[in-house]
């Protein structure tokens, strides 16, 4: 028997997602990804000043706090031509980094463990044993694979204490946050000890996150939405003979929170991922959408200065891999990017059939989704529009963009790095390279990532350390500051692979004001509806085959959704000035 | 709340600390430094103790609208309490999409008890603007819209505390031409007591300060003309400014980077805002105390000030020339006349918009 289910709201995300699904004998056969809320903001944007771009976009997500502003510096740095010094670039790759690495620690713990970790079974751990597990798992990870030290509070005690205020806080019956859950439901195999460990370590990373994001205080004034990025470099000041900019004590701060970050990564993060992921490979069969999709990453992380965005040396190089034939690497060119609105609520003027280049896209809204009032709509109308998200397509098909994206590229790119965290992984939970591609991948690709940045975050701030050793202490390239330096026209793209994937802003210049502005973020690849193909988009394929035990709580669908770590508040498209007309954009 | 649920009722200040894992002195530690936000003496720190430790935590439904979640990450930056502490200790937060346990109909359900078993005595927290353009469809949750949820959920509430600048004034979304009708709370809601931490984001130390003065004194704090706490909001940044001196002498930053940049001279000349701005930022600061926009460099732009988005644009641009401005004016009279100038800039700049979409054909939304 068929039946359809909706999970709206869908929480433990960014956002407002709707998930529809057709559920037949325990399978999902068919679903629906539709994003419910839309602000308006590149319709806003019109007519501002390109200079205050980044402030406005920022807001696309508080979650993802510094990735727009990121793209959208870079972007009015292409169309005006703009090179930001060196220093400004390591600056932002030490935001960018400590980003991801925070962002993904808490999705990890507070957004996601909590469809495979059920807390109330905690309750029943035996502190003992649960320190024994600790210590054994993070002895594996930390000492002889990371060769760190052990994460120091895995003692009987310590989770005697997290036991007995868990214990006290049930004891209130009145569970907040974590009442009327789905917990005690069979798709839960993690022992009670290690459902202790984990709840002590979501409660750990609470604190963790705080702290190592003090790092966008230091450079960026505060966290969220840090206030120091600038077309052309950054607003905070080097010097090393004042108190009021960068100094060698400001310096020695960040290297103490970005060790402090990769400890915990080492330490906890790694060691918990792998544990819980030991208990759940049948996820490494579901979720991979079945090779209906593929992945992509347009690179970041400059490493030198260099007249356009991708000459200047990225470490994270860009390509594109297919299942079928992997780890074979494609290239990618944005003007393979086109966008569809067959099912979302936009119109095109040529019809909603044709996909259309962002170079010279267009934007129309078009609602014809239901209006309940002061009632509620039971089900959307899936065979029209019904998503505020436009389906992005690269050479026509849907593609995943994001950490596992990454992941693959790096590892067809044959980057080191990633190659030998890749294999440990894959060596350890004994599973083949294919696994990748499916819901354990995805969350576990995370964590390589999180493991390689960890790490490289120190990189950046040496090579910092070593450029302001050599007297440069250049944060802005201020020459083309002052609009009347500005072309009539100018118009660029900024790329920038945001914790959650691929993102691309698009600006065009007119009259030193904003002319159009189109923003193609991650969640917009991940959570498309169909295209006019009807070809489904990542998040509707990956649940294709998905099973679900108990329709009332499907759970299964929140494992594999919130394994691309859903962001949609910025991934809805706006109206352009006329409702349509995008401008042609450089390309890289 | 009946006295069944009150299980702590009877316990020990110490005892109920204990058993959270919270150790008194840093529990009267975390109270100082509220007395400290609200501008208490330290004496009111016991008073406020014994408040929050009675197992009365009240139930906070925290709703999410036309949102970015900056507000609910802000949360996350809670330190004294911390943010675990506020969510297990504090409060009874029975709903927030971005952090609960529960989706889809168990999540609606978890509201639904709420506003049923505490009508009119839960505390609401709204992020995010409401849409009220085409029946409110530009944001639904659960099949319903923003703005019928916010009326049962916000109409119900003791109290409502609209966090951040769209939730109170209306935000970003709201930022002419307002494409999708967005408002703040107290404009679509009215009868219940609604206080306004604007601020993109809300600085979670005014959200906490706020909590415990509503549970100390079973009252809201008392407001400005905005709804806004006068313990956050009640000085100008430019009042409270560490670079105020070099303002006085005329030492101004010229150029990104330049020397007086790196000497921590005045921003106003690269568009700082604070001499319009009411808020705290130059006391409390973020991320526990480390810095500021202006501190790292960057001017304010005045984000706790409604239709700020218009009014303080562009943000590189200096305020309008005040007479005189420099040692010998009070920063009241530089404020006001900023103020003024700012409401005069986004009729201005309203009137501009709306001509530009006629010139283009179009008024559509």
């Amino acid at each position: 028997m068929a039946k359809k289910i909706v999970v709206d709201p869908l929480t433990r995300i960014e956002g407002h997602l709707r998930i529809e699904a057709v559920v037949e004998n325990g399978v999902i056969k068919d679903a629906w990804s539709s994003s419910t809320m839309w602000r308006g903001i590149e319709q806003i944007l019109q007519g501002r000043d390109p200079r205050e771009l980044w402030y406005w976009t920022q807001r696309f997500c508080g979650v993802c706090t510094t990735v727009h502003s990121i793209a959208s510096v870079r972007a009015v740095e292409d169309a005006l031509d703009i090179v930001p010094p060196l220093n400004a670039e390591l600056i932002r790759n030490i935001i960018i980094g400590i980003q991801a690495v925070q962002d993904h620690v808490i999705h990890f713990y507070h957004l996601h463990a909590l469809d495979w970790v059920d807390i109330t079974s905690a309750l029943e751990a035996d502190p003992a044993k649960t320190a024994a597990l600790a210590q054994g798992v993070a002895k594996k990870y930390a000492v002889d694979v990371l060769g760190n030290r052990p994460y120091a509070k895995n003692s009987a005690q310590y989770f005697e204490t997290i036991k007995q205020r868990v214990a006290a806080f049930v004891g209130t019956k009145r569970l907040g946050p974590f009442a009327n859950a789905y917990w005690g439901h069979k798709a839960y195999k993690l022992p009670a000890e290690a459902n202790l460990m984990a709840v002590a370590h979501y409660l750990e990373a609470l604190d963790w996150q705080r702290e190592v994001i003090k790092i966008h205080a230091l450079l960026g004034s505060k966290n969220p939405h840090p206030q120091t990025f600038l077309v052309g470099g950054m607003a905070i000041p080097i010097d090393t003979n004042s108190q009021n900019a960068i100094n060698a004590d400001m310096l020695a701060h960040i290297k103490e929170l970005l060790v402090s970050a990769k400890n915990f990564v080492e330490q906890v993060y790694i060691p918990d991922l792998l544990a819980v992921a030991s208990f759940y490979k049948e996820w490494g069969s579901y979720g991979g959408g079945g090779g209906e999709f593929d992945f992509i990453s347009f690179g970041d992380f400059p490493t030198t200065t260099g007249p356009r965005f991708h000459d200047r040396g990225l470490w994270l190089k860009p390509g594109r891999v297919t299942v079928a034939d992997f780890p074979t690497l494609h290239e990618v060119k944005a003007e393979d990017i086109t966008e569809y609105v067959t099912h979302s609520w936009y119109s095109y003027k040529e019809g909603d059939d044709k996909g259309l280049n962002p170079l010279s896209g267009e934007t129309t809204q078009n609602y014809t989704g239901p209006s309940p009032g002061d009632g509620k709509y039971e089900y959307l109308d899936t065979d029209g529009k019904y998503s505020w998200v436009k389906a992005p397509r690269y050479m026509d098909r849907p593609a995943e963009v994001g950490p596992l994206a990454r992941c693959l590229v790096a590892y067809a790119n044959g980057q080191p790095e990633y190659k030998k965290v890749v294999d440990l992984v894959l060596g350890d939970l004994n599973i083949p390279a294919t696994a990748l591609f499916s819901t354990l991948g995805r969350t576990a690709a995370r964590g390589i990532e999180t493991l390689i940045y960890a790490a490289k975050n120190l990189d950046w701030l040496d090579m910092l350390i070593a450029n302001i050793k050599t007297g440069d202490i250049r944060i802005h390239t201020g020459d083309k500051w002052n609009p009347s330096t500005w072309p009539k026209e100018a118009r660029g793209v900024g790329f920038h692979e945001a914790p959650r994937g691929m993102l691309s802003h698009w600006v065009n210049i007119r009259d030193a004001k904003i002319a159009n502005f189109q923003a193609v973020v991650p969640s917009t690849w991940n959570a498309s509806p169909r295209d006019a193909k009807k070809q489904r988009g990542p998040y509707e394929s990956a649940l294709i085959g998905t099973p679900v035990a108990d329709p009332e709580k499907p759970i299964e669908i929140l494992r594999t959704i919130h394994s691309y770590d859903p962001c949609l508040a910025c991934a809805v498209h706006l109206l352009d000035e006329d409702g349509n007309e995008v401008s042609r954009v450089k390309v890289l | 709340m009946s006295k069944d649920e009150s299980v702590w009722t009877e316990a020990s200040l110490e005892e109920y600390l204990e058993s959270r894992g919270v150790s008194r002195r840093g529990f009267l530690g975390f109270m100082t430094t509220v007395a400290a936000t609200l501008a208490l003496p330290v004496s009111f720190a016991e008073k406020a103790a014994a408040a929050v430790t009675a197992d009365n935590r009240p139930p906070v439904v925290w709703m999410e609208y036309q949102d970015c979640a900056g507000d609910s990450e802000s949360l996350l930056r809670a330190s004294r309490p911390s943010v675990g502490d506020l969510i297990l200790n504090y409060l009874s937060v029975d709903y927030h999409e971005t952090i609960m346990a529960a989706a889809g109909h168990q999540a609606e359900e978890a509201l639904e008890n709420t506003l049923t078993k505490y009508k009119g005595k839960y505390i609401a927290v709204v992020e995010g603007s409401i849409p009220v353009n085409k029946d409110g469809i530009y944001c639904m949750v659960g099949g319903r819209t923003a703005l019928s949820s916010a009326k049962e959920v916000c109409g119900n509430a003791a109290a409502v505390i609209a966090v951040g600048t769209c939730a109170a004034f209306g935000g970003i979304a709201a930022g002419e031409p307002n494409p999708t009708g967005a408002k703040g709370v107290m404009d679509v809601i009215k009868g219940v007591p609604i206080i306004n931490l604007p601020g993109c984001p809300m600085n979670v130390v005014n959200l906490t300060a706020t909590i415990v003065h509503f549970l100390t004194f079973g009252t809201l704090p008392p407001t400005d003309r905005y709804k806004r706490p006068l313990f956050a909001y009640g000085k100008r940044i430019h009042d409270n400014c560490e670079r105020r001196a070099h303002f006085d002498q005329g030492q101004y930053v010229e150029a990104w980077g330049d020397s007086g940049h790196r000497q921590g001279w005045c921003l106003y000349k690269m568009g700082c805002k604070g001499p319009s701005t009411f808020h705290n930022c130059p006391t409390v600061r973020w991320n526990d105390g480390i810095s500021w926009p202006v501190q790292a460099g960057h001017g304010c732009v005045g984000c706790s000030e409604p239709g700020f988005w218009d009014t303080m644009g562009p943000f590189y641009d200096r305020l309008p020339d005040v007479p005189g401005f420099g040692a010998d004016v009070t920063a009241t009279k530089v404020g006001l006349g900023l103020t003024a100038a700012a409401a005069v800039g986004v009729a201005v700049h309203g009137v501009a918009k709306t001509m530009q979409l006629k010139a283009s054909g179009g008024d559509k939304e």
